[in-house]
């Protein structure tokens, strides 16, 4: 099976330790992946925020880029779902196959135990992308799970929107931040050091929030608790 | 649409007030949520839920392929029944056509039962400048025809007020209302009761919507709660019913799939309380239908955005939207507020105003509303549709231009990052002008001194196959058919 990454623009440029521990926990478990260097953006920004022309050449870049892999595996819900949602209704064929992390390490390689190792008390926010677009389900949960010295708390309305939404962040400020304070409300209610999603572009609105309030809570990408072990426990 | 939110700002302005509104959140927040509650519940119970979904999306697409031949039919049948048939082209002359037919009576006063038609008409203030005077009988309807206020909810639209203002709002507004009145629902149910019984017994004209019309039998149905329906429609002599012309179903057959969606998911219950039906007109008795169009024929001519013309106006979209619960009803400056008002305003208005244009935006496209559709409008994806068709403001056209052109080539986006790289101590804590909305309530995040790219490079790993697009990523050829 040839699998490629799509770190996604946000990631590549703002965290690549989400994809450099992405890289890692496939490695561990036997996936060589490669990483396509012509990759740069999904369109999903363009799209959403009205700039359809831009989004198509992006999303023909995109299929172009990914053709003749079996499986692109992308550590963000929303990028995934931006390509197996969005592109069929922009008329672009020949969609690579992608999933989100969550889904490639559940359904394609068939292991819910990753031999993590993560001795904190975490929360998770199952974002909105992941939820309702690719309807991944219970997948994070069930990975979390078996991570040895991880305790999973239960997030109040966890299934609500954290008001990120791209550009809405910034046309709609004070919807935007009014949504963020009550999610960060529920995540002060479970007392976890950790606050983990599947998107970094959540945890980019409700971690800065975060650290803006001197809350002490961190926010972690999902492939960032999945790759710790024991002898890389920072 | 109707005149009284002409003017208002756009949605980000109107919901920045409501935020800091913190009744109005409370308020917001638990009507919605208790709602959000019983419609889980309600749905919850049945298994077939999801066919009955599909087959509620199906009837509507069907009826509104043919509309022009179930419309035809439907005028015969009511024809045929007794009733007159009037058709509005839009709102002036549907107003046109009700101010007449109430003068043809000789009265001045008409007692109404709670219509979402009327009010995007504005026919309240379209007769009243005719000096006839409209009586809302619904109570809610009441409560904000009282206050001189909007509507901001489809199914509640005094969701922005708590009981105790309903109170203080009876005691200075409502005639007759007792001096000890409380704040008890029991007590304020009881004064509007007394005050509206008068008006259905001296009333001699009525005016409805409709929440369905049967082709086959030029039938319609209304269904409400409190019984203020079933006395408008049945006591006066003559009834004026406002309906869009969307609200077609072609059999009774069809109705029973939309009496199982609509209760479960506008009020949460398994059953209507007052289900009204009627057919033309009684001896004695006068019925008119006045078939409105108002922008709903251009909005089915779009691919994209007809499917909003599918909705049965059962507000499951208000209760759960994330947006909604924050900005509140009046933000989206018309009577169709939240999800479905952010697609169903701008195409029936236009996109000509600030605030229609803004519509389309008022969403963070989390995808709840659609989940909870009982005839499926996927509501992002019309949103996302209606954005490519709004006039975009010149800053963000280079905004978006330039990171177009930075992601066009892989080198590009590779020397930008590495450019933010090297200034990522440079970057201020604040950041200025339209930017400063990220960080007046955001930390900035660090930026790394090595993209994912370079690291990637460096470490040596390897493409393990001839990509595509190279790596100085012009694309070979378009790949795109269509």
């Amino acid at each position: 099976m040839r699998v490629a990454l799509f770190i996604t623009c946000v990631n590549d440029t703002l965290f690549p330790g989400t994809g450099k521990a992405a890289v890692e926990l496939l490695r561990r478990l036997g996936v060589e992946v490669d990483f396509p260097l012509a990759q740069t953006c999904c369109g999903q920004m363009h799209l959403n925020t009205g700039y359809r022309d831009e989004a198509v050449r992006l999303a023909d870049r995109f299929t172009a880029t990914f053709a003749g892999y079996d499986a692109v595996v992308a550590p963000s819900g929303s990028c995934a779902a931006m390509v197996r949602e969005q592109y069929p209704h922009l008329g672009i064929e020949n969609i690579p196959k992608v999933y989100d992390l969550s889904e490639f390490l559940v359904d394609v390689l068939g292991v819910t135990d990753v031999g993590a190792y993560f001795p904190h008390k975490v929360t998770y926010h199952p974002t909105c992308h992941s939820l309702r677009g690719l309807k991944v389900g219970d997948k994070p949960f069930r990975l979390l799970e078996n991570v040895r010295g991880l305790e999973l708390v239960p997030l109040p309305g966890a299934e609500e929107c954290c008001g990120f939404g791209g550009t809405f962040a910034v046309k709609n400020r004070d919807v935007s931040a009014a949504m963020c304070a009550d999610k960060i409300g529920n995540v002060m209610k479970t007392g976890a050091e950790v606050l983990c999603a599947a998107d970094n572009s959540c945890l980019l609105h409700i971690g800065g929030t975060l650290k803006r309030q001197k809350s002490g809570v961190r926010v972690l990408h999902l492939a960032e608790i999945l790759a710790s072990t024991e002898e890389n426990a920072g | 649409m109707s005149g009284v939110f002409v003017g208002m700002p756009a949605f980000p302005k109107n919901a920045a007030k409501a935020v800091q509104n913190s009744q109005l959140r409370f308020n917001l927040r638990k009507a919605t949520h208790t709602i959000r509650g019983k419609r889980a519940a309600v749905v919850g119970e049945l298994d077939d839920w999801a066919e009955l979904r599909q087959a509620g999306k199906t009837i509507k697409d069907h009826t509104l392929r043919n509309l022009d031949r179930y419309l035809v039919e439907l005028e015969e049948k009511v024809t045929a029944a007794g009733g007159v048939v009037h058709w509005a082209r839009d709102a002036a002359e549907a107003n046109r056509i009700v101010a007449r037919l109430v003068k043809d009576t000789g009265e001045t006063e008409v007692v109404k039962v709670k219509s979402m038609a009327t009010m995007e008409i504005g026919l309240n203030e379209a007769l009243a400048e005719e000096g006839i005077e409209a009586f809302e009988t619904d109570l809610a309807e009441l409560i904000v025809q009282l206050g001189d206020d909007f509507p901001s909810h489809i199914l509640v639209p005094a969701i922005h007020r708590n009981r105790a203002e309903i109170r203080e709002l009876f005691l200075k507004k409502m005639a007759g209302a007792p001096k000890d009145l409380t704040d008890e629902p029991r007590a304020l149910a009881e004064a509007a009761r007394l005050y509206l019984r008068k008006r259905f017994l001296e009333a001699k004209v009525a005016i409805s919507g409709a929440n369905f019309m049967i082709a086959e039998t030029g039938t319609l149905v209304v269904l409400e709660s409190e019984g203020n329906g079933r006395m408008c429609l049945t006591l006066p002599k003559t009834l004026i019913s406002v309906v869009g012309i969307e609200k077609l179903l072609p059999t009774w057959q069809d109705l029973e799939v939309f009496l199982q969606l609509l209760p479960r998911s506008s009020t949460g219950e398994r059953m209507n309380p007052y289900t009204s039906m009627w057919t033309g007109a009684t001896e004695g008795q006068e019925f008119h239908l006045v078939l409105l169009d108002n922008g709903r024929t251009s909005v089915l001519a779009d691919k994209v955005g007809r499917q909003a013309l599918r909705c049965i106006r059962c507000s499951a979209c208000l209760n759960v939207c994330p947006v909604y619960e924050r900005a509140g009803g009046h933000a989206y400056g018309s009577v169709y507020p939240g999800p479905i008002g952010a697609i169903l305003t701008p195409q029936l208005r236009g996109m000509d105003s600030e605030l229609d244009r803004s519509l389309p935006y008022a969403s963070s496209l989390c995808g709840a509303c659609y989940e909870v559709c009982p005839v499926a409008i996927d509501i992002p994806s019309v949103l996302v549709d209606l954005r490519a068709k709004a006039r975009h403001p010149r800053t963000e056209r280079a905004g978006m231009a330039a990171a177009g052109w930075v992601f066009e080539r892989s080198k590009r986006l590779a020397k930008a990052q590495r450019f933010g790289g090297r200034m990522r101590r440079l970057v201020p804590k604040r950041l200025p002008g339209p930017l400063s909305a990220w960080t007046d309530t955001r930390d900035m995040p660090e930026i790394p001194a090595e993209s994912f790219r370079d690291w990637w490079i460096r470490e040596g790993g390897t493409a393990g196959r001839r990509p595509a697009v190279p790596p100085d990523g012009n694309l070979p050829q378009e790949s795109r058919k269509s």
